[in-house]
């Protein structure tokens, strides 16, 4: 009777294995043709017979894609980069400074300002797009790198998480400050931010990837070619004529390879952070 | 201003609050609120304006402009808008459901692995980072592209089975196939960290007392204890699956969009909305007629589902 629960028990957990191992090689394909299509010959791609590796990994196609002029890749990591460190460093300064604000400073009318706040975060893209495009674009910020960042700074999201985390932040350390003198503002950059990094990195690391990887509003305001971001430029080349394919898949290859080397360095403040994401109690 | 006006007690005093508390909550919010009444705020107000206007190509229409509800009918008489909330609903139906039901499932094998747990997570996380725009690349040229040498016809080819055009066959309509396989690969992972976090916080007690009790490790334990203990972690997930199919764009416009434009059928508000304020005509008053009856929508859905979770009142 034992015996025979324990090999169902058994047999159960070696049916779950050969699940996790099939979905994870399921998961893991569309990384492989990346690779593949970016690194195989036309040829080999466009064959009826199914390459399953290249004969030959052509790395010059990694080169011919910095010499494309319809594809201004360099240009593109260039502003993807600028864009992203800007809005994240702009993004963590802005909600990190207020989540504190509305978590400690005793103000009056503070639960308002918190709730006007919080308001936005209903107000989905599909709503805001129109309008924001018609602000930016009476402001002249079209194709600029003012019109592409500062309006997506301000995240009730990213000041949500903050000011929950500051709520259980431990109050001793700030008393302490106090007594030595402190005000709020140097007990802000001496104590709390110094004893508050993993809140940062995890916020930090959310907003860059949402940064790099955002598309509409970059398409939106980014018109001209000097303005495109990588995910713009791409989007713009699978519509060109007589399409490269290996170059366009080396391409997106290129553009995500920084990320990828943030997220396996930082996954866990990413995990961190997206666990704080979803619990809104 | 008066030296009786910053004496204790005098108006200014009062404005800055004890130990210039008020003044300080400002330096801290202030810059935070003033950018996201600018940016948020302002341009709901303004397009709330714009939307009462004949505005082609202009943000600041004259008074000869005006069409009063003109917009309104317009936009609501529209066969194209209406078919794009049908499309958004179908939408959620599909991925909403097939995303709980994998994220969840992953999750639940990943939290009892032993071995390896570490690398498992990693490997579904993984296409978080990942782009729509790269996603939709690798689906629509490489594994779903209507041609011999794409990998599900290639796939298919092998079983002696035609191949399929996928992004362009309507009857059946294969290529919400394509819309949703790449968007649950892309936020499956995602979705699983909030369960493995939900999981973590059900007291290990619970499932002592319920083998106590007799239940049988699996499906019993799943519906009486897990699956209720999940709630909280269920309802973020859904509301946060609804609201992130309502703003899809980045992966329609990039599969179905070609030199030749967009195809008539599978577009969400959001393309539709693209296509009208900043396609050919920008125009700009209908636009944001469409983005007012968007907004209102969502506020009528988000009150409904408020009520329906019974959000906000205290879990027990």
């Amino acid at each position: 009777m034992h015996d025979a629960h324990d090999a169902l028990a058994r047999a159960g957990r070696a049916i779950r294995v050969v699940v996790l191992i099939a979905l994870a090689l399921l998961f893991l394909v569309p990384f492989y043709l990346l690779v593949r299509n970016g690194l195989a010959t036309e040829r080999e791609i466009t064959s009826p017979d199914w390459t399953f590796f290249p004969h030959e990994l052509r790395w010059s196609h990694l080169a011919e894609v910095f010499q494309d002029p319809g594809l201004p890749m360099g240009r593109a990591l260039f502003n993807s980069a600028v864009i992203a460190v800007s809005t994240t460093v702009g993004t963590v300064v802005l909600a990190s400074l207020a989540g504190y604000g509305l978590a400690r400073i005793p103000y009056r009318h503070a639960n308002v300002v918190f709730y006007a706040i919080l308001g936005t975060l209903m107000v989905p893209a599909a709503v805001t797009f129109v309008p924001s495009f018609v602000l930016v674009s009476s402001l002249g910020w079209i194709s600029t790198l003012r019109g592409l960042v500062i309006p997506t700074l301000f995240s009730a999201f990213a000041c949500f998480i903050f000011r929950q985390y500051f709520l259980g932040f431990p109050q001793e350390l700030e008393d302490a400050a106090r007594v030595d003198g402190l005000g709020y503002w140097r007990t802000y950059w001496r104590i709390v931010v110094p004893n508050a990094r993993p809140v940062f990195a995890a916020v930090g690391t959310i907003v860059f990837i949402g940064a790099w990887n955002a598309f509409l509003w970059p398409l939106v305001i980014g018109q001209d070619q000097e303005a495109w971001t990588v995910q713009v430029a791409l989007s713009t080349f699978t519509t060109a004529q007589n399409l490269n394919l290996h170059e366009l898949f080396v391409a997106a290859a290129v553009s995500i390879a920084p990320l990828i080397v943030v997220f396996l360095l930082l996954q866990r403040y990413i995990v961190a952070g997206v666990e704080r994401s979803g619990i809104d109690d | 201003m008066s030296a009786a006006d910053v004496r204790p007690g005098g108006p200014v005093a009062r404005a800055l609050g004890a130990q210039r508390r008020n003044l300080w909550f400002w330096v801290f919010v202030g810059p935070f609120a003033i950018g996201l009444g600018l940016f948020t705020y302002v341009p709901l107000v303004w397009s709330l304006y714009l939307s009462f206007f004949d505005a082609h190509n202009t943000v600041t229409p004259t008074g000869d402009d005006f069409v009063g509800l003109g917009n309104y009918t317009a936009m609501l008489g529209d066969g194209a808008f209406l078919s794009s909330l049908g499309t958004f609903v179908l939408f959620t139906a599909f991925i909403v459901p097939a995303t709980y039901v994998l994220s969840l499932a992953l999750a639940l094998m990943v939290n009892r692995l032993r071995l390896a747990r570490a690398f498992f997570r990693s490997v579904f996380f993984l296409p978080t980072a990942c782009s729509y725009v790269v996603a939709a690349v690798i689906w629509k040229l490489s594994i779903f592209n209507g041609v011999r040498f794409g990998l599900a016809n290639t796939v298919l080819g092998w079983f002696g089975a035609d191949q399929t055009a996928w992004l362009s066959t309507t009857h059946p309509p294969w290529y919400w196939l394509v819309i949703v396989t790449v968007r649950l690969w892309l936020q499956a992972g995602f979705y699983m960290i909030l369960f493995l976090a939900g999981l973590q916080r059900i007291s290990p007690q619970l499932y002592e007392a319920a083998a106590v009790d007799g239940a049988r490790a699996g499906w019993q334990v799943f519906r009486h204890i897990t699956f209720p203990q999940l709630r909280a972690t269920s309802v973020a997930v859904v509301l946060l699956l609804v609201i992130n199919a309502f703003q899809a764009f980045d992966e329609f416009y990039n599969l179905l969009s070609d030199a030749r434009g967009y195809p008539p059928y599978a577009r969400p508000p959001l393309v539709y909305l693209y296509y009208t304020a900043l396609g050919r005509d920008q125009n700009l008053g209908l636009g944001s007629a469409g983005a007012v009856i968007l907004a209102l929508i969502i506020a009528v859905a988000t009150v409904v589902q408020a009520r329906w979770f019974g959000l906000g009142r205290k879990e027990e």
